[in-house]
């Protein structure tokens, strides 16, 4: 495979990573909660694409958005009953409480589906190849490295023109200065979390051909998820959009020369560099 | 000027004292090996289980460090034993575990060195981190650790020349690790009750206090992690000498989750909350797992989520609100 | 000439464009009774967080006893004879009073890191804990876990964990905020009963307790030293009255 592939392939699965991840590292940033269930808002919401497909027959965009929809309204049910009751509570009873919760949705899934692995079949115009002068490439990962390169775009002005974003951005930096000074913290916590879920829901359903779709997922890549965020840094888009093509990018070319011990590197490397720089590559010191 | 003792002093310095019902669990322990013959391979897992517990609890319960990795240790310890058994000939039980003590306190000396320099989530990541690397490494090097299909068929030397280990019944084994749990325990306890553990209490509970009061915080974090680590180690030791056998799951975060898992059912901080939550998850384990595999880990889900949000404290936890609850009408 | 304990030259701290502290020089002898006051967020606290090392100075140096403590760790600090209260109480609220001092106690007697016996068995430690909690009136409260007792006796088991230290310098941040007037006479014992020959700094709005306590008052202002001198100059001083004590010596 020639170097344009692997960069190519990388950048896309780096991309799926993406648009799952920075959900978690704004919510994370926001509220300092440690959401493991991250994840399994992204299977969900995979799994809501293929059942819309497979017993609705919607076509595939149509499906994405209604998994958007479906996840991010879920997410808002689970955070007002459950997750607001944990905000004060420990790190340890956070991490239990969302392991929990990651069984569950596994365990429902399976019961509720079956433990197969599901394929999601994608429309024509995502089907095949693209010339693109100096190499022939799958279409859909050319149209995935777009799309996560539209939505990083479309969140980074959202963040940075938007008043709704720049109390974001107050609240992720400094939450009690942000509350002394009028912004509902709460109401605004409630709000990225569903938009936050409802994006992993759409990269669980986009990734599906790629990161596979199974009740495993949200425990397979739950490291994967972990390391881009404290890599890009909390509450920073650009900086995980960074962390995740670079993690997206080195696993594939790691997978490709060395089956064996590729992962290994990742590892190692993010154990170097949170050690460095405990905030991550793009992190504020202090957070 | 000698007042009369206060009487919460004369409280400290007894507290220390064994109490009768600390006798229990060990009675309990001797009387499962005469009365279930058949279940002492499930009982010796159940006591390594118990002491990895121990170790965790060490540092969870009471230095309040999080980690998601301290099977790195566990399984630091297995290996030592399995690929000394395997490569070098040495079989020795009791030597094996000194060894794996060693080899697996010196990583938790290094790794905790290292890593607690940092706290809260990026510590869990790096604690992740690390094992997840250790993890790797034994599949990569799999000419020496067997890889992912491991070591099987180890056999050990008698345990002092005598006891020969039976790997039928497991009579040997099961008596192996309640002595080698007996011991583990007595050192954690006493080093539980001991100024270094009260100390550990303060860092958890109060950080910035402990910094004020002169205390130095990371050596006594260090020092504790790598204790932890040594017990991690020797009870992962007892797992492959008693079963022969060795793979990378003793590496995994299953288990490295199971028995955090453990230590929040049976209660943190407190000693016994190890044996209560490891009994407790492993029986429940052993039944519903097998038979109904989905059903078990929706009920875990479950359960741990009720935990989280209502009984924070584990069995033991629940236990004491309610005699609280009892003794204030 | 009593020796000099403590000193600052040219303290200064920054966040950003923010200077929370200028050139600050300072000076605390063996023996002082010396009072800090000055408005709300004139950097007091700041002020004993630079002193203890929980801050880093960017510029400037901190002595102990002489000695050039400005890159020692909080903990290295206490060792070598400096402690504090905190502003807001910072106890262990899970354990008991008497743990509470035992650990501070434990841990100058460099006690803290025995392993073997059992902490309740250490009697040196138990008994001098014990005496702190009875000059500080606490004995009917030493077994109760701390997080239970009211704010005011949390403060006294504040001051009881320093008092354990067997400081030269001693730093109390605002030690009478809390404590209702009922009980702050056990508070007022228990400072004038400290060694004569250590340094105590209070940090304090209580004018009362300022002027019956200081033999020597610093009165900071956005950070820089705004006066200081005996009580009975500041009191006079008309620009220390203006931008600061005002009305509270006149009520």
């Amino acid at each position: 495979m020639d170097l344009a592939s692997i960069l190519l392939g990388g950048l896309a699965a780096g991309m799926v990573l993406f648009v799952v991840s920075v959900g978690l590292s704004v919510t994370m940033g926001l509220m300092g909660f440690v959401n493991l269930a991250h994840g399994g808002f992204a299977m969900l919401g995979g799994y809501a694409v293929v059942l819309a497909m497979r017993h609705w027959g919607l076509p595939f965009s149509a499906a994405l958005a209604f998994g958007f929809a479906a996840i991010a309204a879920l997410s808002v049910l689970l955070e007002r009953t459950l997750y607001a009751r944990l905000y004060r509570a420990t790190e340890l009873d956070q991490v239990l409480f969302t392991i929990g919760l990651v069984f569950v949705m596994i365990a429902s899934v399976t019961l509720v589906v079956g433990p197969e692995s599901q394929r999601v079949v994608l429309p024509a115009w995502l089907d095949g190849q693209t010339d693109l002068g100096f190499l022939r490439y799958r279409t859909y990962s050319l149209a995935l490295i777009g799309a996560g390169t539209a939505l990083m775009l479309a969140l980074w002005l959202g963040f940075e023109r938007t008043r709704t974003g720049a109390r974001i951005r107050a609240a992720v930096d400094n939450r009690r200065m942000a509350e002394s000074l009028g912004v509902d913290v709460g109401r605004l916590f409630t709000l990225t979390f569903a938009l936050g879920s409802g994006l992993a829901a759409v990269g669980g359903g986009l990734g599906a051909e790629i990161l596979g779709l199974d009740p495993q997922y949200p425990l397979r890549y739950l490291a994967y998820f972990l390391i881009v965020v404290a890599v890009g840094g909390l509450g920073r888009v650009t900086g995980v959009f960074c962390a995740a093509l670079l993690i997206g990018v080195l696993d594939f070319t790691l997978k490709i020369y060395f089956p064996k011990g590729g992962t290994m590197f990742i590892y190692a490397l993010t154990l170097a560099l949170l050690l460095a720089r405990p905030q991550g590559l793009f992190g504020r010191k202090g957070a | 000027m000698a007042g009369a003792p206060l009487p919460a002093a004369r409280e400290l310095a007894r507290r220390h004292r064994l109490q009768w019902w600390e006798a229990l669990p060990w009675a309990a322990g001797l009387a499962a090996f005469f009365l279930f013959p058949n279940y002492l391979a499930f009982g010796t897992q159940v006591l390594v289980t118990i002491l990895f517990a121990l170790s965790l609890d060490l540092v969870l319960g009471y230095a309040g460090i999080v980690t998601l990795g301290h099977a790195a240790f566990f399984g630091a310890g297995a290996y030592t034993v399995g690929m000394l058994a395997a490569h070098a000939g040495w079989t020795e039980p009791l030597s094996g575990l000194l060894a794996a003590a060693l080899v697996a306190g010196l990583l938790g000396l290094v790794s905790g060195w290292i890593l607690l320099r940092t706290h809260g989530l990026t510590l869990l990541m790096l604690t992740l981190c690390t094992m997840a690397l250790l993890e790797q490494a034994a599949n990569m090097f799999s000419e020496f650790t067997g890889g992912f299909d491991g070591m099987p068929g180890l056999s050990f030397k008698a345990i002092f020349g005598q006891f020969e280990f039976d790997v039928l019944y497991f009579r040997t084994q099961y008596l192996y690790a309640l002595a080698v749990l007996f011991l583990g325990f007595a050192v954690v306890r006493v080093l539980v009750y001991s100024p270094f553990g009260r100390s550990l209490t303060g860092i958890r509970e109060n950080l910035l206090r402990m910094h004020a009061v002169g205390a130095p915080v990371r050596a006594r974090q260090v020092l504790v992690y790598a204790i932890s680590a040594a017990l991690a180690g020797v009870a992962g030791a007892v797992f492959v000498q008693a079963t022969g056998y060795v793979n990378l799951a003793v590496l995994g975060l299953e288990r490295a989750a199971g028995v955090l898992i453990i230590l929040i059912l049976g209660g943190y901080g407190r000693l016994y909350g190890a044996f209560a939550g490891a009994l407790a998850y492993m029986l429940l384990e052993h039944t519903l797992s097998k038979a109904y595999p989905t059903a078990w880990q929706l009920g875990l889900g479950l359960t741990l989520m009720l935990v989280a949000l209502f009984a924070r404290n584990g069995i033991f936890g629940l236990a004491d609100a309610l005699r609280r609850r009892w003794s204030a009408r | 000439m009593s020796e000099t304990l403590l000193e600052t030259r040219s303290l200064c701290k920054s966040f950003g464009a923010l200077e929370v502290a200028r050139r600050i020089d300072f000076r605390l002898q063996a023996g002082a009774r010396h009072a800090l006051i000055g408005p709300n967020g004139a950097g007091k606290t700041t002020f004993v967080n630079l002193l203890t090392g929980v801050l880093a100075p960017s510029s400037g140096r901190v002595l102990l006893d002489g000695e050039d403590v400005t890159r020692l760790a909080p903990a290295r600090r206490v060792k070598r004879g400096i402690a504090r209260t905190f502003q807001i109480n910072q106890l262990f609220r899970g354990l008991t009073v008497l743990e509470n001092v035992c650990i501070a106690v434990a841990e100058r007697m460099g006690a803290g890191g025995g392993m073997l016996r059992p902490a309740g068995r250490r009697t040196e430690v138990v008994a001098e804990a014990a005496r702190l909690i009875a000059l500080l009136q606490l004995e009917a409260d030493a077994g109760r876990r701390v997080g239970e007792l009211p704010y005011g006796r949390q403060r006294l088991v504040e001051i009881a964990i320093a008092l354990g230290l067997q400081p030269r310098v001693l730093l109390l941040d605002e030690p009478a905020a809390g404590i209702p007037s009922a009980e702050s006479h056990i508070l007022l014992a228990a400072i004038a009963a400290l060694p004569a020959d250590i340094a105590v700094l209070i940090i304090e709005h209580d004018m009362d307790l300022v002027f019956r306590f200081a033999e020597r008052i610093t009165v900071l202002v956005g950070g820089a030293v705004f006066a200081e001198g005996a009580p009975a100059e500041i009191a006079a001083n008309r620009e220390v009255r203006e931008v600061y004590l005002g009305s509270a010596l006149d009520a």
